[in-house]
């Protein structure tokens, strides 16, 4: 089917820069010499080198990555073993457990952020990294159990059994033949938790303390406070590591499909 | 699990039964147990139990149950909140599925390239923090911002024009926010569709805007609705969206939780604002669910006949 009509091109262009403008404006101004976001007076590094001794915000920026790296790993633990064990069993209650392993998903953020801070509290958790992880990891775990299930609905269990009965062991079947199946959903389930744990600031509001703060609840005291410049640096930096990921899984991606 | 503790012969086709081949996959299924109950289950009965506690002052409250906390919304001044947030997190919803799924439509139509092109420039924004982007909004909108300055510069206004702090920038941010969602649940569907059903239809003489509405919008409705879960669910909640864009002007629900929960100390009534936003937010999606499914069996059985 060849469309003549141009809207839907316009269209798509249109939408998509105005997706871009904000974080243009963030780039831009995190080249601005001013301290304020309201004038441009010159090109300037300034902010790039305050950012690195603001040491606050760099560790804001690690605890970020740490609890990102914590939760995923849990999760994708914890929701690749709990999709097989869904998968391989037929208990009545899978369907159940399944259903209310995904409700962090279908909560909204809000009320799942005041009912770990109620809970953890009756339970006298300590707030800090422990109460962030778990409920980073609470709402992590469905991702990839989503995405591992869907894979494993979708595969040939056939494979397994034909390991199985040339001889190799359980484990060995599970390792050499499953695991590599079900990667990909593994990869993808903790990428996405990766990214909605480390953009979290609902949930992390409630169960942060004040001496474990992460980027976006940083942020979010300097919104209220006063932004100060660096934060755009630092943003701007992680956008360019970001675009060069993709960019490079674009290229791979590619590459591939060409051989 | 009764039935797998009978010792069993071999199945009348002469398998294995499934009773041996199920057993190790029990460890398997603890961790996600353990989640389930301490994370899930725990907390939420926690809190409806919380929502029925009477409330004692300064952040305390006593197990003597009452009905007081749920009585209390019904004062005009939460029963107001309550329904202005949902209005918006439908008005959101509704405009977010206006704009996306055209764009997500669209987008499938691309050549295959120019799709993970597309896919790409969808996903790249999340690299950078959402707030963050909120505060490039500021910094746009603001009356001494980008927009002011060049609608100033081109003569167009006389003076600067008050974009943020009010209900439509509130708006506009939740649809800034939710739309990438919309968009690729949309594509994801639309991407499947079987074009030679269009085709067909269209030789079988359908015009595009009948093929439209009997085949490829049908075919896209599990789009949309995954769509509008992952639009409508965080709209109820992201009290910072009206926060940092509605400066404090418009109190939602989610504001409300939130203050409850820190500076007025009164935990039950949060805990009772949180189980009705629950309530009200499951009885929405599951009805929309209903619609949904029963759109696309109707058209499907006018597809038949």
């Amino acid at each position: 089917m060849k469309r003549k009509s141009k809207f839907p091109i316009i269209y798509l262009i249109l939408i998509t820069l105005i997706n871009y403008l904000p974080i243009l404006v963030v780039v831009v101004f995190s080249f601005n010499s001013s301290k304020l976001s309201t004038v441009w007076s010159s090109f300037s590094l300034r902010w790039y080198e305050k950012l690195f001794s603001n040491h606050r915000l760099m560790e804001s920026f690690f605890n970020s990555i740490l609890l990102g790296l914590a939760s995923t790993g849990l999760s994708a633990v914890i929701g690749t073993l709990g999709a097989v064990g869904l998968a391989k069993t037929n208990y009545r209650t899978n369907k159940l457990v399944a259903y209310l392993s995904t409700l962090p998903l279908m909560i909204p953020e809000i009320i799942l952020g005041m009912t770990y801070l109620a809970f953890f509290s009756i339970l006298s958790i300590p707030f800090g990294f422990l109460t962030l992880l778990l409920a980073h990891t609470a709402f992590c775990v469905p991702y990839v159990l989503m995405m591992v299930s869907a894979r494993l609905v979708g595969m040939d269990q056939s494979l397994e059994d034909a390991a199985l009965d040339l001889g190799a062991s359980r484990k060995r079947a599970f390792w050499d033949v499953t695991m590599p199946m079900l990667s990909p959903a593994i990869i993808s389930g903790s990428v996405l938790a990766f990214a909605m744990s480390f953009d979290d600031v609902v949930i992390s509001l409630f169960v942060n303390s004040p001496y474990f703060n992460t980027l976006p609840t940083r942020v979010y005291t300097q919104l209220k406070t006063g932004v100060t410049p660096d934060i755009n640096a630092l943003c701007t930096l992680m956008l360019l590591f970001m675009i060069i990921v993709m960019v490079f899984y674009f290229i791979i991606s590619e590459r591939r499909k060409k051989r | 699990m009764g039935r797998h503790m009978i010792a069993g012969d071999l199945n009348d086709d002469g398998t294995v039964p499934k009773r041996r081949k199920t057993s190790p996959y029990i460890a398997a299924l603890i961790p996600l147990y353990l989640v389930m109950i301490l994370l899930v289950i725990g907390p939420l009965v926690y809190t409806v139990m919380l929502s029925f506690a009477t409330n004692v002052g300064n952040g305390g409250f006593s197990w003597k149950l009452t009905v007081e906390n749920y009585r209390r919304m019904i004062d005009p001044v939460y029963r107001v909140t309550f329904l202005k947030s949902i209005q918006l997190a439908f008005l959101s919803t509704l405009l977010i599925s206006l704009i996306g799924y055209p764009f997500g439509y669209w987008m499938s139509r691309l050549s295959k390239k120019w799709k993970k092109i597309m896919i790409l420039l969808v996903v790249i924004p999340f690299g950078v923090n959402s707030l963050i982007r909120y505060y490039g909004i500021i910094i746009l909108l603001q009356s001494k911002g980008v927009l002011n300055w060049l609608l100033l510069k081109l003569h167009l206004i006389e003076e600067p024009i008050k974009f943020l702090y009010n209900y439509s920038t509130v708006l506009a941010g939740m649809v800034y926010g939710l739309l990438p969602f919309m968009i690729l649940s949309v594509y994801s569907s639309a991407e499947k569709i079987d074009w030679t059903l269009v085709e067909a239809s269209r030789d079988l003489g359908a015009t595009k805007t009948e093929a439209f509405f009997s085949i490829i919008f049908p075919l896209t409705i599990p789009g949309l609705f995954s769509g509008v879960i992952l639009s409508f669910v965080p709209s109820m909640g992201l009290f910072f969206v009206s926060e940092i864009l509605g400066g404090n002007k418009i109190v939602l629900v989610g504001s409300l939780i939130q203050d409850q929960m820190t500076r007025g100390g009164n935990w039950p009534f949060a805990a009772a604002i949180a189980v009705l936003l629950t309530i009200v937010t499951s009885v929405l999606l599951i009805a929309s669910a209903r619609i949904s499914q029963l759109q696309g069996e109707t058209r499907k059985g006018n597809n038949l006949i």
